[in-house]
């Protein structure tokens, strides 16, 4: 198998790679498959730097992102060792699994969120423990719909959530949106959006201090009422300010999320 | 390359010889990030993009110059500075640097 056959096969299986190449300097095309289970395949031309720039790409690929870096062609990194070598140019290029979006809530905004999340490439699971609603005719753009409380969907899969993921609840059922928070809170997932009125989410603060949900620094990874402040009143308009705000959290630009205005959240 | 691989595969049962550019750096403003790819045929098959349309015929030329071996593989950089006004540039101002090599490994 050549290297592009081993890329190709793991990106469609959508299993992280990443992929160096000598761009500039010695050894211009050389090429480094890297994956975060294996040894890494092919070279750039020498052993040591094969070690440097697999143990870089593997960093690079853990964050998801993908760039030039800078080496002597023995793989040296430091600024003094630079000095009197030529410089290796590599790109690393990052193959991560999409993202993961879980919508909790099986309503007619979930159907709008989920297509705005496939639209910039999220792996999308709908979550509702209701069977007549968490249908795959009522949500076929999701890639799952799971019938099941939060606190066991959690339990299973709680552990893969990261700092690229989100978590929307949708809900607006105390009985529901409680377990969810307390689960992603848990969990090290980058976006939590709650919808729900201003005082809908007072109540709920107050239900989640009876369940123990108190702390200042958790209460503050909570983005509700979900969504940017943009007036929007119908699903779809929804399901855009709460992307907007998924990549405004994640960038830190300062655009208005509803959650630190006042007054009505529509129009 | 993601959306490129149903027809790099077809290229390559096809026995054909083919280039890829890949977005490797953006200064400035920039339309795609890094990793952003087109792929040229030897034949003059195009697909992919590596900006909003400002460069890619640029970059079918100088694909297709690696092809016929006239130039090498390396770095190609697509932007407007003040000693290159008449280089091709892009509408949103910034500096894109590609990397165009044949697809042969």
């Amino acid at each position: 198998m050549t290297i592009f056959d081993e890329l190709r096969n793991r990106i469609r299986a959508e299993e992280p790679v990443a992929l160096a190449t000598v761009v500039d300097g010695p050894g211009v095309g050389g090429k480094l498959l890297v994956v975060p289970d294996r040894d890494a395949e092919g070279s750039l031309g020498h052993p040591e730097l094969d070690r440097v720039v697999a143990r870089d790409a593997r960093a690079e690929l853990e964050a998801g992102r993908s760039g030039v870096r800078h080496y002597g062609p023995e793989g040296q990194t430091t600024p003094e060792d630079l000095m009197d070598t030529p410089v290796v140019r590599v790109f690393v290029e990052s193959w991560s699994p999409p993202p993961e979006m879980w919508i909790f809530g099986a309503v007619d905004f979930t159907a709008a969120l989920a297509k705005v999340a496939k639209v910039l490439g999220y792996r999308v699971t709908v979550c509702d423990a209701r069977e007549i609603f968490a249908t795959r005719r009522r949500f076929p753009m999701a890639d799952e719909v799971r019938v099941t409380w939060p606190g066991p969907m959690f339990d299973e899969r709680g552990d893969d959530l990261g700092p690229r993921d989100a978590v929307c609840i949708l809900t607006h059922d105390p009985k529901f949106d409680v377990p969810a928070v307390q689960g992603a809170l848990a969990s090290q997932v980058g976006y939590i959006g709650v919808m729900g009125s201003r005082r809908t989410h007072e109540k709920r603060l107050e239900r989640l201090a009876e369940a123990g949900v108190d702390a200042p620094e958790d209460l503050d990874r909570l983005m509700s009422p979900i969504g940017l402040d943009i007036g929007a009143r119908t699903p779809e308009e929804t399901a855009i300010s709460i992307c907007a705000e998924i990549i405004a959290r994640r960038t830190g630009r300062p655009a208005a999320p509803l959650r630190d205005g006042e007054g009505a959240i529509h129009g | 390359m993601k959306e490129l691989l149903d027809d790099l595969d077809r290229w390559r049962a096809d026995g054909k010889r083919m280039a890829v550019a890949r977005v490797v750096d953006v200064e400035g403003s920039g339309p795609r990030g890094p990793g952003a790819a087109m792929a040229v045929s030897l034949d003059g098959e195009v697909i992919g993009s590596v900006s909003g349309g400002c460069v890619e015929g640029a970059v079918v030329t100088e694909a297709l110059s690696i092809l016929h071996g006239e130039r090498e593989p390396g770095i190609v950089t697509f932007g407007y500075s003040d000693d290159e006004a008449f280089a091709v540039g892009l509408t949103c101002g910034g500096t894109i640097r590609l990397f165009i090599e044949e697809l042969d490994w």
